[in-house]
């Protein structure tokens, strides 16, 4: 009841405003009259009757604003006030309302896009159903493993999976899945898609609904399914069919083979990996078709397989996994691979199965990208602390020029928490304009991140939206930066005392000179804050030169890899060789090409073979045999790549099969398993699984070199010919040194390949772009790291120019007598610079302190370079001091430009 | 003039002001003088916490007010207590008697 009143008389007064006012009014000064008409009834004359009348009774608008300070509907009204009036305020002074809610919307939007970036691959869930109650299947701690990997989430073989799919009791449903890239090019040059290998429970377990056709069922697990129907991606659909409905029914060619399109996933599915999205989903038993001979399903040492379940009602993760955990020994006991040696098999019988939450998708990427994320967070949020201090020393030098007005404003009767409202809902109005421009911003900024993340070879998908908890940070935020850069300054403006601002000329006192210290120390911190971000800069862009600078051991620039995959020829083992040969041979005639090999493995792609290395022609080695890489390569492989060599010789046309087997290796192969001897003399074993090779002799030693990654450790390299490789693969990798332009050279190589084999495969890649790839994550470490830090200079040197062109401003007086008094310009200048050193001196010895904590949060991701470099620190100081000196220069020579007399008649 | 009151204690105001309407509608002028008569000048109550308590009482839903002429023919708002007026009125005086014997009692105990 009361409650409904109160809604209706607050109501009243919001909407019938003036009748409720005109009536208080009435009230007040009936009060009034009648006041002094008792008075004058006591013996007072009128006009002694009406002075003390008004003393009893106050200031009218002081009792009137009392009144309106009972109901809610008044606070309303004056905030409504106060925003209308700071929005006037602000057209007033659109130079600096442009550069409020420019660094307002540069710092909020940076934040912003990052936060966006990780709520995506990190805190969000898959858009499936339920999806709390799904988890990962997959070894606990497992350390080492043997065998082929080939793919991102390499956790089961497919003998474990049919294991853990008729063992497991957590689990309502479970499937199995892993990440490929299909060509679906019915001829020709290859056309990649994203693919996906699913059991048949996929899109049941996940509750993912068709949106075309139908979908898998784990009824189609079968032994073996040439004609299985495969799904389409929703995006996909859209734009390689234009979404027509036809499409089921039609043939999509993968690895030469038809299958039929059966169905269309759901729109807003992209599959359970956060980062990519799939194209075409295909059963599994469809894998021995598509691969050939080189199937995974088919091979027990192949490890291509990941496994998710949903769980059974009742069931916690903790359970499942307990329930895998000891079903573990029968498990893998029944995948054993045939193929392992005793040391292997003890490692695989020893593995525990263990499951983990699953709910928010399975991602790479999120591993490789979270910590760079939030540092970079933590960055932006740096850069919006030196953009709010900014903000709060311009309130700071406008509280100053507006004390009159406050000063008026409180003699009238305005009450201090009125004009604190007042001045708080101006800044809010900032925050909340810089904010929405922020999010704006944050859009694009986040998909040029994403753009710029995603490679040619392998395209990102992150599904970037506004969500509750983006719209919560950027809220946040605003309300943060307003009461970062809003409170002091209206604190500040408002403690002045009305009747010294109404008397005095407003400037001098102490006032002025406490105030003027709180700037001091806000750029201070400014200056701290920026070498601290400078510093993060300049050790990324450091980190990344040392990467780009290096010497992997052989040539990036000039290198390009033309794969050619004769597969469809079906060739016996021996002819495989001979083909790649003529392959090689021909691409050796094309016009421009200087040089040219085939290897097993580009170094760098990633990929990468392993065995176990024994020493000498007979016996086993005490405890476990040392791991060396390995690549098969034509003869010609170190000239093309121009790896020198340091002992012996390259291969020749006579070491194929039936010859004996010789080996090339690396300086570190010398170092770490030959112990200094003589290589040339020495003989080894090759020990693959179970089957141990005949000795080969060492006929030379080349030159370190990379082998799978930048960033890795120089080990050592074993290099055998091609042609005394057992299992000579299906295609050629042909890696070719050539300065020819790139156009004429891929068709002269398309046309002869296409002559050699009309049916090949062609892939191409260019060598330096690849190890480019390698190092995106540093590029946008250095990139970003280096936009946050110039900003935050920029900032600060505004900061600073600020307040010394505010303290020259104050000291015009000063200036002007010592001018007089005989001081030449110079030492006028000298003596603004003093005090810019000093702010800066405390700013920049704070700084240290302050990135020399900070900086170790990026020890992990910077290469060969320590986050306490002295060299960093001293460049990031001297850059930063060259910046302050400019900033201040401009108002040190004004100062000295000053008109002694004209200063000196001012006051 | 007589001492400005030396407290008035939080929520007493608003007791004083609906027993004052509980034997006719007045103004806000004449509930001051009668606030004074009665007390014997002991509360003196202006008129920056009496308007704001008139308002607050009204959204209570405890005091309703409307235009009336004076005795001297001029328009005043007056004002009147409701049925919850009294209600809350009774129920303010007996927690006041409560209180003040309480207090009474602790008082004398002491001395």
């Amino acid at each position: 009841m009361s409650l409904l009143r109160n809604l209706a008389s607050g109501l009243r007064g919001l909407f019938r405003k003036a009748q409720v006012e005109r009536e208080m009014d009435e009230e007040l000064r009936g009060y009034l009259d009648t006041a002094v008409h008792d008075k004058m009834r006591g013996g007072m004359t009128r006009d002694e009757a009406l002075r003390a009348a008004r003393i009893e009774m106050g200031g009218a608008e002081s009792v009137k604003e009392q009144i309106r300070a009972v109901s809610w509907e008044s606070l309303i009204q004056t905030v409504w006030q106060d925003l209308k009036f700071g929005l006037r305020l602000l057209r007033f002074n659109t130079g600096f309302a442009a550069a409020a809610i420019l660094s307002l919307a540069l710092g909020i939007g940076a934040n912003t896009a990052i936060f966006q970036l990780l709520d995506a691959v990190r805190l969000r869930t898959l858009p499936v159903k339920n999806p709390q109650e799904l988890a990962r299947v997959a070894i606990d701690h497992r350390k080492s493993a043997s065998g082929h990997f080939t793919s991102r989430y390499s956790d089961l073989t497919y003998a474990m999976w049919q294991q853990i799919h008729s063992e497991q009791q957590g689990f309502s449903n479970s499937f199995a899945w892993g990440p490929t890239q299909f060509n679906i090019s019915p001829a020709g040059e290859v056309r990649i898609v994203q693919g996906l290998w699913v059991s048949g429970g996929f899109f049941q377990t996940l509750g993912v609904e068709p949106a075309l056709g139908s979908l898998l069922l784990p009824s189609d697990d079968q032994q073996e399914c040439p004609s299985a129907g495969v799904i389409l991606g929703y995006s996909y659909w859209q734009r390689e069919y234009g979404g027509q409905r036809d499409v089921i029914g039609r043939k999509l060619t993968i690895s030469r083979h038809p299958f039929p399109i059966t169905g269309v996933a759901a729109p807003d599915f992209y599959g359970v990996e956060v980062g990519r999205s799939f194209d075409v989903a295909v059963p599994l038993c469809a894998e021995p078709v598509v691969e050939g001979d080189e199937s995974q399903l088919k091979s027990r040492i192949g490890w291509w397989l990941a496994a998710m379940g949903r769980l059974k009602p009742g069931w916690s993760v903790e359970r499942a996994a307990a329930q895998l955990r000891a079903i573990s020994p029968g498990i893998f006991q029944a995948a054993l691979p045939t193929e392992f040696n005793a040391s292997n098999a003890k490692h695989f019988l020893e593995y525990k199965l263990g499951a983990s939450p699953a709910g928010s998708g399975i991602s790479d990427l999120r591993q490789q990208f979270e910590d760079p994320l939030w540092l970079l967070l933590g960055l932006a949020g740096l850069v919006l602390l030196i953009a709010s201090a900014n903000l709060a020393n311009l309130l700071l030098a406008r509280a100053s020029a507006r004390e009159k007005e406050m000063g008026m404003r409180m003699a009238m009767g305005a009450s201090r928490a009125r004009l604190m409202r007042q001045l708080l809902a101006e800044s809010l109005l900032l925050a909340a304009i810089g904010a929405a421009f922020g999010a704006l911003l944050a859009r694009n900024a986040s998909e040029v991140l994403v753009v710029s993340l995603s490679t040619q070879h392998d395209p990102l998908f992150v599904d970037i939206g506004m969500d509750w908890r983006v719209l919560g940070f950027t809220a946040a935020l605003a309300v943060l930066t307003c009461i970062l850069f809003g409170v002091a300054p209206a604190l500040r403006a408002t403690s002045v005392a009305p009747g010294a601002v109404l008397k005095g000329s407003g400037s001098g006192g102490t006032q002025v000179r406490s105030r003027f210290g709180l700037r001091r120390i806000l750029v201070v911190s400014q200056i701290a804050l920026s070498l601290t971000l400078l510093v993060g800069a300049l050790l990324f862009a450091r980190s990344l030169n040392n990467l780009a600078k290096l010497d992997p051991g052989f040539r990036r620039d000039g290198i390009f890899v033309v794969d050619i995959d004769f597969t469809a020829r079906h060739l016996p083992k021996e002819g495989r060789v001979a083909f790649s040969d003529e392959l090689l041979r021909r691409v050796r005639t094309v016009a421009g090409v200087e040089a040219a090999a085939t290897a097993a493995i580009v170094p760098l792609s990633g990929d990468g073979i392993g065995h176990d290395v024994l020493i000498g022609d007979t016996g086993e080695p005490e405890g476990e045999a040392p791991v060396a890489a390995f690549n098969y390569v034509s003869p010609g492989f170190f000239e093309t790549l121009q790896t020198p060599f340091l002992a012996g010789h390259d291969f020749d046309e006579h070491d194929r099969t039936g010859a004996p087997n010789v080996a090339i290796v690396s300086e570190a192969f010398v170092k770490k398993l030959a112990f200094g001897k003589n290589p040339l003399a020495m003989t080894f074993r090759v020990r693959r699984m179970n089957r141990t090779s005949a000795p080969y002799q060492i006929v030379g030693v080349v030159k370190d070199t990379k082998y799978t990654d930048l960033r890795e450790e120089l080990g050592p390299i074993v290099y055998t010919p091609r042609a005394q490789n057992e299992n000579p693969a299906t295609d050629a990798q042909i890696l070719i040194r050539s300065h020819a332009p790139l156009a004429s050279l891929l068709s002269a190589i398309e046309t002869m390949a296409s002559q050699a084999d009309p049916d090949a495969d062609i892939t191409f890649s260019n060598f330096h772009q690849m190890i480019d790839d390698g190092l995106l994550r540093d590029r946008l470490m250095a990139k970003l790291s280096g936009f946050f830090g110039v900003l935050a200079a920029l900032l600060a040197a505004i900061g600073l120019y600020g307040v010394i062109s505010y303290m020259v401003e104050r000291r015009r007086n000063e200036i002007g007598i010592r001018m007089a008094l005989g001081a030449d310009q110079q030492s006028i200048i000298r003596l603004v610079l003093r005090e810019t050193g000093l702010l800066l001196v405390i700013g920049l010895v704070t700084g240290v302190a302050l990135a020399l904590t900070t900086a170790k949060a990026a020890a992990s991701m910077l290469f060969d370079l320590k986050p306490t470099d002295v060299l960093t620190y001293l460049l990031a100081a001297l850059s930063l001091s060259v910046v302050a000196a400019l900033a201040s220069f401009l108002p040190a020579r004004r100062a000295a430009r000053l008109d002694p007399m004209a200063a000196l008649r001012n006051e | 003039m007589a001492d400005k009151p030396s407290g008035l204690v939080q929520g007493t105001l608003d007791m004083l002001i609906l027993k004052t309407l509980d034997l006719e509608a007045m103004h806000g002028y004449g509930i001051a003088m009668r606030i004074q008569q009665i007390s014997k000048s002991v509360f003196q109550v202006n008129p920056g916490s009496l308007f704001p308590a008139f308002r607050r009482l009204e959204r209570a839903g405890w005091l309703k007010s409307e235009w009336r002429n004076t005795e001297n023919n001029r328009r005043a708002k007056y004002y009147l207590l409701t049925t919850q007026g009294r209600k809350q009125l009774r129920g303010e005086k007996r927690e006041w008697a409560k209180q003040a014997a309480a207090i009474a009692r602790i008082l004398e105990a002491e001395s």
